[in-house]
């Protein structure tokens, strides 16, 4: 299979306008990706599926990934009829607070659309021309986006049977909110088997 | 559930594109019945919802709800260390905890660079063959299961999965939630007396599958029920993502084991089989056949085990901070590719843990497969994709 | 002829089903709680803490070093360190735990408490009948429910309790070799002086 520099100007050649360039692995020993432009990905996406040489027809993995500064989109590229990869491609947002589109994949590989409407319903980035884009693992009316980094949980500590520490303190917060009655902490109640 | 829609409105947005559902003409007059199968359903493998659009009994449109067993395993892996997320991740596939285990151990050792001596390397292969042998066995009699046969094929498969799992609780503790890989080779070593019991068991594995065989494969009904139901292209199964004996069922030639080679597989001598005609009865031979090899891998990998360590000496166990960077590390689990992406950034923590789930990527199709077919038919479709909701969820 | 992969798989039943009378291979059935199965030695259920002779305090090997309730994943351990300390096995004086208590709703039997321990002091035990009425708390094992003695530890584990043993005497021979070497050195430096 032809090297990461050899992929970015065969990329290159055959779609003019595309903005591509190598994110290299921190760790040299591992594959390094290809960071494309959000313009030009779905013409990049079909070049690399239909291409004669690379065929890379099986799209493994899409993972959402948080960055300080932007959220970014990750694809693993295989070819099945090959038998070689992966490819790793990436895209980042313009921001995390307002400028979260990016073009989905979905038309090019079918595999991306589960994958990627979790990273939208877990990670809040919005893929324009997915044909279904709703949450996967979270309840429709859920509001917030789980695996980002400054999601806080929700205050929702009913009871805990063996509350302790930590948990015993927003427990008792919890409850002294809720009703008037406090609760005891679990050391106090008949404790033993 | 959403209240009866007029059949144009839920038909009506589906774009065309040839690796989208069909759009389902109704036959009869009036609305479509919209049933809500799940998530308490006997036959759904676990808290899965599908809405389904009846016309009749004939099915028109599937949409598949997920989520009831989400707990989050990405993000509490990011609060723990490489090591405490090794019991996690027994429990995604909770059916084949042993592969879970080796997929990750095998995404951190490329992360850090470990080696893994070759006592090891055997080891997780003859433990992730008797995993996938049990299970291919539980899938078939949960298959049979859901066709009607009341359990008899499922307790004979459950009969061989106690003997392999008695094994698994003699070498690691515990029957299932083994917690068996490190990142370095595999906690403990194997005496020669569970050896020689494992391949006692493993003799009379193919017994088993003759008895299997002979009890289900020319059984009239479930011809009946299996062949040409279910169909699933093979250019439509690579474009969706699809793996494992789903993907081989639709002939086409992709075993991670003979293309990656990751591990010690280029080693040993297995075919690969595959189907012609992409129904449920060709997956449900696939694993027939894949029980087979298994059981030529297992004699194989017992017969020429060598002695050595089974942890590699420059392997720690705390304190592992792997060097900046990324890895992509997939396995050949029963269900399909399990992969795990793992971004480092130097710290004791990982920065993103990702987990590939087969379970949820199969099911892409399950729409496509499950249109015009009546309901009776979905419960076996989504049968033989042969999920786990630990792994789809996560 | 119809009907034939029908007839066969029939038979297959037949052959499971009147050998079960027969056979114990097809007759798996274990009645509990009439009838057990004894325990692998490697099963592991819920951990417990390990003494040294007969007074369950001051035998603890359990020197508070919190490294089990760092690594425990999900966080089921809680210990408070003690303000003094006491003797442990090799002599030297130790904390001991003045609170260590494991809520085994929540402790998922993973082991690494075992695996990281340097002090060989938390061990696995196979005690799976463990039910509580009592949802408060009852689940919530102090140390004095979780101290449990070594000949326990013999009994549910003997080969490995046998190697832990060989460790811990060949680190007491090791200490005891040093203190030797330099009990004999300071009296030879007396005795050098004294001469």
């Amino acid at each position: 299979m032809k090297t990461v520099e050899e992929i970015k100007s065969a990329i290159e050649a055959a779609v003019p306008e595309a903005a591509v360039e190598i994110a290299p692995n921190p760790n040299p020993a591992l594959p390094h990706s290809l960071r494309i432009a959000p313009e030009c990905a779905l013409a990049v996406a079909k070049f690399l599926r239909d291409d004669a040489e690379l065929k890379l027809d099986y799209l493994s993995n899409v993972t959402g990934v948080d960055w300080p500064e932007s959220l970014e989109a990750v694809y693993h590229l295989y070819s099945v009829e090959k038998k070689h990869g992966p490819v790793v491609i990436r895209m980042h947002t313009v921001n995390r607070t307002d400028q979260v589109e990016l073009p989905s994949l979905t038309p090019v590989w079918r595999s991306a659309e589960f994958q990627e409407r979790e990273i939208f319903d877990l990670y809040g980035i919005v893929f324009t021309g997915h044909p279904d884009l709703r949450r996967l693992l979270m309840w429709e009316g859920f509001k917030d986006h789980p695996m980002r980094r400054d999601y806080v949980e929700p205050d929702d500590f009913e009871y805990e049977p063996t509350a302790h520490d930590e948990v015993l303190k927003r427990t008792q917060t919890h409850q002294a909110m809720v009703t008037s009655e406090p609760i005891t902490s679990s050391k106090g109640s008949e404790g033993g088997a | 559930m959403s209240e009866m829609q007029s059949h144009s409105a839920i038909l009506a947005d589906k774009p065309e594109s040839w690796n989208r559902p069909a759009v389902m003409e109704p036959e009869g007059e009036g609305e479509l019945m919209e049933v809500a199968m799940g998530p308490h359903h006997p036959s759904t493998h676990g808290v899965f919802r599908m809405d389904v659009a009846l016309d009749g009994e004939r099915v028109m449109r599937l949409r598949p709800v997920f989520g009831y067993l989400h707990r989050n395993h990405e993000k509490i892996a990011e609060g723990q260390s490489y090591l405490a997320s090794m019991p996690y991740t027994d429990r995604l596939d909770y059916i084949c905890p042993i592969t879970n285990n080796w997929a990750y151990a095998l995404a951190v050792e490329k992360l850090a660079g470990q080696e893994v001596p070759e006592r090891a390397e055997y080891l997780r292969v003859i433990l992730g063959e008797l995993t996938r042998f049990q299970n291919h066995a539980s899938s078939i009699g949960f298959l049979t299961q859901e066709m009607g046969a009341m359990g008899t094929p499922l307790m004979y498969a459950f009969r061989e999965r106690e003997k392999i799992l008695d094994l698994f609780e003699e070498l690691t503790g515990a029957r299932m939630m083994v917690n068996y890989m490190r990142f370095g080779g595999c906690r403990v070593d194997a005496s020669p007396g569970w050896l020689e019991r494992t391949r006692k068991v493993v003799a009379g594995l193919a017994g088993f599958v003759d008895e299997f065989d002979r009890l289900l494969s020319t059984n009239e009904i479930l011809m009946a029920r299996t062949q040409g139901v279910g169909v699933l292209k093979a250019e439509l199964a690579v474009n969706a993502g699809v793996t494992g004996p789903m993907l081989r069922a639709s002939g086409v030639n992709y075993d991670i084991r003979k293309v990656d080679g990751y591990g010690i597989y280029n080693r040993f001598n297995f075919r690969v089989p595959l189907g012609d005609h992409g129904d449920v009865y060709d997956r449900y031979m696939i694993r027939m056949l894949e029980m087979r090899e298994s059981i030529g891998i297992l004699q194989q990998a017992l017969r020429e085990i060598p002695a050595g360590p089974v942890m590699s000496p420059t392997a720690k166990l705390r304190g592992f901070r792997p060097k900046r960077g990324e890895a992509y590390g997939r396995i050949e689990a029963p269900k399909g590719e399990l992969g795990f992406y793992l971004i480092s950034n130097g710290g004791p923590n990982p920065y993103r843990y990702r987990v590939r789930p087969p379970s949820l990527i199969n099911l892409t199709v399950l729409e496509d497969m499950c249109l015009g077919v009546n309901v009776a038919d979905v419960v076996l479709i989504f049968g033989s994709v042969d999920i786990v909701l630990g792994e789809v969820d996560r | 002829m119809l009907g034939e992969g029908i007839l066969k798989g029939m038979a297959e039943t037949a052959k499971n089903f009147f050998g079960s009378y027969f056979s114990a291979e097809r007759l798996t059935t274990v009645e509990y709680p009439e009838q057990r199965i004894a325990p692998y030695e490697a099963a592991r259920v819920f951990p417990f803490l390990v003494f040294d002779g007969s007074d369950w305090e001051a035998g603890m090997r359990c020197v508070a070093c919190q490294i089990c309730e760092k690594e425990c994943p999900p966080k089921c351990i809680f210990i408070e360190k003690s303000k003094d300390k006491k003797p442990d096995a090799l002599g030297k004086q130790q904390f001991y735990p003045a609170r260590f208590d494991i809520d085994i709703s929540v402790c998922m039997s993973c082991q690494i408490c075992v695996e990281v321990c340097p002090f060989e002091a938390i061990k696995m035990d196979t005690e799976y009948e463990l039910s509580t009425d009592n949802r408060f708390g009852g689940l919530l094992l102090d140390r004095r429910q979780l101290a449990k003695s070594n000949q326990y530890y013999h009994q549910i584990h003997p080969a490995e309790a046998d190697g832990v043993d060989a460790r811990l005497a060949a680190e007491k021979a090791k200490a005891d070799a040093k203190t030797k070497i330099t009990a004999e050195a300071k009296t030879a430096a007396i005795a050098g002086e004294g001469a």
